[in-house]
């Protein structure tokens, strides 16, 4: 960001009227070594001459960063660009120069860089006053805070606030003044901006110690006790050994190879080469080559006692003042409470699109399931029928957002009527066998997979989703969800209330209801059994394809993809309780939200996160057998 | 009460158990004398392999069929316990191939190992692919042939008793169950996947086909001996299994197959029965899975995954359900099947404007088949056994009450 904005500058400048700079020009020439061959300790009054003394003097400071200032054999300064080269004071053309250019190590740019920033926060360009104070948010040093201190008062209100910010900021880290500091760490107490939080890490970061007694000079953040939780043993004693007071235990890998280098006539000290198989028998031998003084001597277990009792052992923190330590750790304190709040929101969030995705996928399992008591394994096959749709309706029409339109209820269509066939053809023939339905579905869903494999290919095919629905809802660092999650959320309450005003307010969901609590019954009401099944199984199907396209606009479109949904549409469906649509909710919201929890509990590794989660719906099989909303009445018992 | 007629040994009831073995031992030395190692050499060393495994892939059928056929609960977990088996003896094989490569590559040192130094070279070999240098504590054992070869029974033994406790006495059944089991495998699979299960993540498993102590037998001789012990195996699991459903035992398991309900109200524990029987089957197919992947050599956790599950309940439903031998028919047929029409060897069908390439259409006929068979063949093959047999069904009043709601025992189908 520095290199071009400087860049920008200079050429800004040279597009300036020439003019000579007197107090330019005396600096050099006060100051033609340090200039020639500047050291990072010396070289900062140098700079700060130079920029005192005007647009000139900032050309010239940009043009050594960039390592585009060259020096004459006569002493003056050329700036040069390209081929060309202008006087760095004058600011006149110098043809047919050939200046030595000047090297600057990368230490002296960081003091040129700081002094460039400085300026520029005056500058009277807002834009690049901003970009001035993104640098210094970014990577501030001690010299900045001095410049923001001295800077002349910011009109912008937005840019002033962004340099409140950054002054607190660097007053935390660079402040000379502990009171200061400290007024600054309660001043942005409460913040949980990662800036603010990144300027708290290196005060609050510790060292561990082992001293005889406790050192009255260090800021010590706590005392440890050897066996405590994070400080084992092992640690007491390698803290000792790195601070010279225990000398290094011997490793069983030291001991062979010392063993091995003392082999004399098939035995080590007086222990056959044969036995040392034995542990008991190196330690024998190892004893004996010390006592020879053929080996150094390693600490003993006694002695690694002895030093653990005569020494205590701290945490220390880098910081020297313990107002700052505290106030920057009560401020942590703060910052983390309101940061787990912020997560346990976005989590949330994250759990209710998941919890949405779930509920589209099981719906018409759940619904099929309550009417015929069967389990379509196929399902998983309609939801990516419904992907497939999708894609194919997006290559046939380029425009995003109208293929998406023309896709959705073209793929509730087309899965609606492979329900229906489905069911004419196979499932009618299998009524009251659940296992064989079971079975058939099943191979009617290899079939399926492999005829998407060979139509579509093995590779996973695009389904873009508009403009409007890429990028994300972000409320601040912490909480953030993408729009086509929220898209997804909107089209699952969509789904429910559709689903609700089918089966409260139509005759078809009343003859479905009828038919799911008791189907003779509602048979000899008048109501056809069979045509109430089929028109519930194309209803699932369709909610299956609506579903497809809804996970193809997030994820890849694969013959596997209604696999990699079905078992937790399954679990979905047992944990919530067949029959009801609000069971089929409750049982989404359950597993979509504990899955999201056990990731977060466990983020390395979702694999861990996916089998606890089925162990957990093994278990609570166990005490809601029927699941969290059981059906109730006769149909209960078939 | 009538006077009964003293009963037969129950081999002698049941004719199909003597034919089975029969053809079992025809096939076993037929192929012994065909083989490299032992014979003329017609059959190759592979073929000799996959026959061995197919054997294996018979005895699980065997037990899918006790837990499916004869006590109607739809296992799709079954595959956990053949590839739990497989993971267990694969142990031991690793372990100790490991060690004896260790403790050669350790003797070239000047001083003889310790037997911590040996255990951690063996877990450095077998454990850096994952980026681990411990044996994990589900190694402890794999030191000891006797002791894993417990385990083998006893692990699965104990994961299906836990489960099948924990669902039967829940009232847990029918297509509940069935996702209950797959969720079941689902998990274990996962489980594996990861890198730190202490199982090698998702390389599973290697070497297995190399026997430690056994460095001096080639492959050939290998193969046959497995072919064997599958052999026997399985010879051995189907009178066990044959047995078991025969007697009074046998009786009350079909019971609570074709009506649960009214068997509990005739005061029998139903959940022991079940109990027994899901246990039984799960040890069955864990010492199937244990004699398979020797002979595949290898094993990873997508071999737990719930479709290769599903597949053993097609083949026991294409052999015909209900009866021990329409297992082992459906999963040679369709196994062997499977293998010649994926593996590309079977002709492709040039039709007008368009090939039928069997590797890609396959899976197709097979999911239209299976399809087809529940809907016209719900006894399966064995359904054609019974016809020719001359077994049909008794004249019963009244509606048909399907395969899975009474099923016939032979001589009941007899009378």
């Amino acid at each position: 960001m520095i290199r071009p904005l400087t860049v920008f500058v200079l050429t800004l400048l040279l597009a300036m009227p020439a003019s000579a700079n007197p107090a330019l020009e005396a600096v050099i020439a006060d100051n033609l070594d340090q200039i020639e061959k500047p050291s990072r300790r010396t070289v900062e009054p140098v700079v700060a001459q130079i920029a005192a003394t005007g647009p000139e003097g900032l050309a010239l400071l940009s043009a050594w960063t960039n390592r585009s200032l060259g020096m004459t054999d006569d002493g003056r300064l050329l700036i040069v660009d390209g081929d060309g080269a202008t006087d760095a004071v004058t600011g006149k053309p110098v043809p047919a120069a050939d200046p030595k250019m000047l090297r600057p190590n990368s230490g002296v740019r960081g003091v040129i860089e700081s002094a460039l920033v400085a300026g520029e926060i005056s500058d009277p360009d807002p834009a690049r006053r901003a970009a001035a104070l993104a640098s210094i948010a970014r990577d501030g040093t001690a010299e900045h805070l001095a410049a923001l201190r001295a800077a002349a008062p910011e009109d912008d209100p937005a840019l002033a606030v962004q340099r409140n910010r950054a002054l607190s900021l660097l007053t935390i880290q660079f402040d000379g003044d502990p009171a200061a500091r400290v007024a600054a760490i309660e001043a942005m107490a409460g913040d949980v901006g990662l800036d603010f939080r990144a300027a708290l890490n290196p005060l609050l970061a510790t060292t561990r110690i082992a001293a005889p007694a406790e050192p009255t000079d260090a800021n010590i953040a706590r005392e440890l006790a050897v066996g405590d939780d994070g400080f084992p043993r092992e640690a007491a004693i390698a803290l000792l050994t790195s601070q010279g007071v225990l000398q290094p235990r011997l490793t069983p890998a030291d001991q062979r190879t010392a063993l091995a280098a003392n082999i004399e006539g098939g035995s080590v000290g007086g222990v056959a080469v044969a036995d040392l198989s034995d542990p008991a028998a190196r330690d024998r031998a190892y004893e004996a080559l010390e006592a020879s003084g053929a080996v150094p001597p390693a600490a003993t277990d006694a002695e690694a006692e002895a030093a653990l009792a005569a020494h205590r052992f701290f945490e220390v923190y880098a910081e020297a003042d313990s107002d700052v330590t505290d106030a920057a750790r009560a401020a942590q304190v703060g910052a983390q409470l309101r940061l787990a709040a912020m997560t346990g929101v976005d989590l949330g969030l994250d759990a209710l699109s998941l919890a949405s995705i779930y509920f589209l996928a099981a719906i018409g399992l759940a619904v099929t399931f309550g009417v015929m008591r069967v389990i379509n394994m196929a399902h998983g096959e309609f939801i990516m029928m419904g992907a497939y749709t999708g894609y194919t309706v997006q290559t046939l029409i380029a425009d995003r957002t109208l293929s998406l339109v023309v896709a959705l209820p073209l793929a509730f269509a087309v899965t609606a009527l492979a329900g229906v066939i489905l069911y004419r053809l196979v499932i009618r023939h299998l009524a009251h066998r659940p296992l064989e339905t079971l079975l058939a579905t099943f191979g009617v869903s290899i079939a399926l997979q492999q005829l998407a494999k060979n139509i579509f290919g093995t590779q996973a095919r695009p389904l873009t989703a508009p403009a409007w629905l890429e990028g994300a809802i972000t409320v601040n660092d912490v909480i953030g969800v993408s729009s086509i999650r929220v898209a997804i959320f909107v089209l699952a309450l969509l789904f429910l209330g559709l689903f609700l005003f089918i089966m409260k307010r139509t005759r078809l969901g009343l003859e479905v209801r009828a038919v799911t609590q008791n189907p003779g019954m509602a048979a000899s009401m008048g109501i056809n059994p069979d045509r109430i099944a089929m028109m519930t199984f194309g209803l699932g199907s369709g909610i299956a394809g609506i579903a497809g396209v809804a996970i193809g606009l997030f994820a890849q479109v694969t013959s596997e993809l209604g696999q990699q949904y079905i078992v937790q549409s399954f679990m979905t469906v047992v944990v919530g309780g067949v029959g009801n649509i609000w069971g089929t909710l409750a049982g989404a919201a359950l597993i979509g939200g504990l899955s999201k929890v056990i990731e977060f509990l466990n983020p390395a590794n979702t694999l861990a996160a996916q089998t606890f989660m089925i162990l957990f719906i093994i278990i609570f099989i166990q005490f809601r057998p029927r699941g969290i909303i059981p059906q109730r009445g006769r149909a209960a018992e078939a | 009460m009538t006077d009964r007629p003293t009963r037969q040994p129950f081999i002698l009831r049941n004719p199909s158990i003597l034919a089975v073995l029969a053809v079992l031992a025809v096939f076993t030395v037929a192929v012994t004398l065909l083989s490299q190692a032992y014979g003329s050499g017609v059959i190759p060393t592979s073929t000799v392999k996959v026959l061995g495994k197919t054997l294996c892939l018979a005895l699980a059928a065997v037990a899918m069929d006790l837990v499916w056929g004869y006590l109607g609960i739809l296992s799709l977990g079954q595959m956990a316990f053949f590839a739990l088996g497989g993971y267990l003896i694969g142990q031991w094989l690793m372990y100790a191939r490991t060690e004896a490569i260790v403790a050669a590559s350790l003797a070239g040192n000047p001083i003889p190992p310790t037997p911590a130094e040996l255990q951690e070279g063996v877990a450095n070999q077998i454990f850096g692919v994952v980026g681990s240098s411990d044996l994990p504590p589900v190694w402890s054992f794999a030191h000891s042939l006797p002791l894993q070869l417990l385990l083998v029974v006893a692990v699965p033994g104990l994961l299906a008793m836990v489960f099948g406790w924990l669902a039967f006495r829940s009232r847990v059944n029918g297509v509940y169950l069935s996702i209950l089991t797959q969720a079941m495998t689902l998990a274990l699979a996962l489980w594996l996947f990861q890198n730190d299960s202490g199982f090698r993540g998702n390389n599973g498993l290697s070497g297995l086909q190399n026997i430690p102590g056994l460095d001096g037998v080639d492959q050939a001789r290998l193969s046959v001996w497995f072919l064997w012990a599958s052999a026997l195996a399985l010879g051995l699991a189907y009178v066990l299994a044959a047995w078991l459903v025969s007697g009074k035992f046998g009786s009350v398991v079909r019971a609570i197959r074709d009506d649960e309900t009214r068997v509990r109200f005739l005061g029998y524990p139903v959940e022991g029965f079940k109990l027994v029987v899901f246990t039984l089957a799960a040890m069955i197919t864990a010492v199937a899975g244990a004699l398979y992947y020797p002979q595949a050599g290898i094993i990873n956790p997508a071999e737990l995954m719930p479709i290769a599950s599903i597949y053993l309940a097609v083949w026991v439903a294409i052999g015909g359900r209900g009866r021990l031998y329409g297992a082992i028919i459906g999963a040679v047929v369709v196994s062997l099947l499977s293998s010649w029409f994926t593996g590309g060897r079977a002709p492709s069908i040039h039709l007008p404007g368009y090939t039928v390439n069997w590797v890609d259409w396959w899976q197709v006929a097979l999911g239209v088949s299976f399809v087809l068979v529940t809907l016209f063949a719900p006894k399966g093959i064995a359904g054609i056994v019974d016809r020719l047999g001359g077994i049909m069904p008794p004249r019963r009043p009244g509606r048909d009450p399907g395969p899975d709601q009474g099923a016939l025992q032979e001589q009941e189908a007899k009378a």
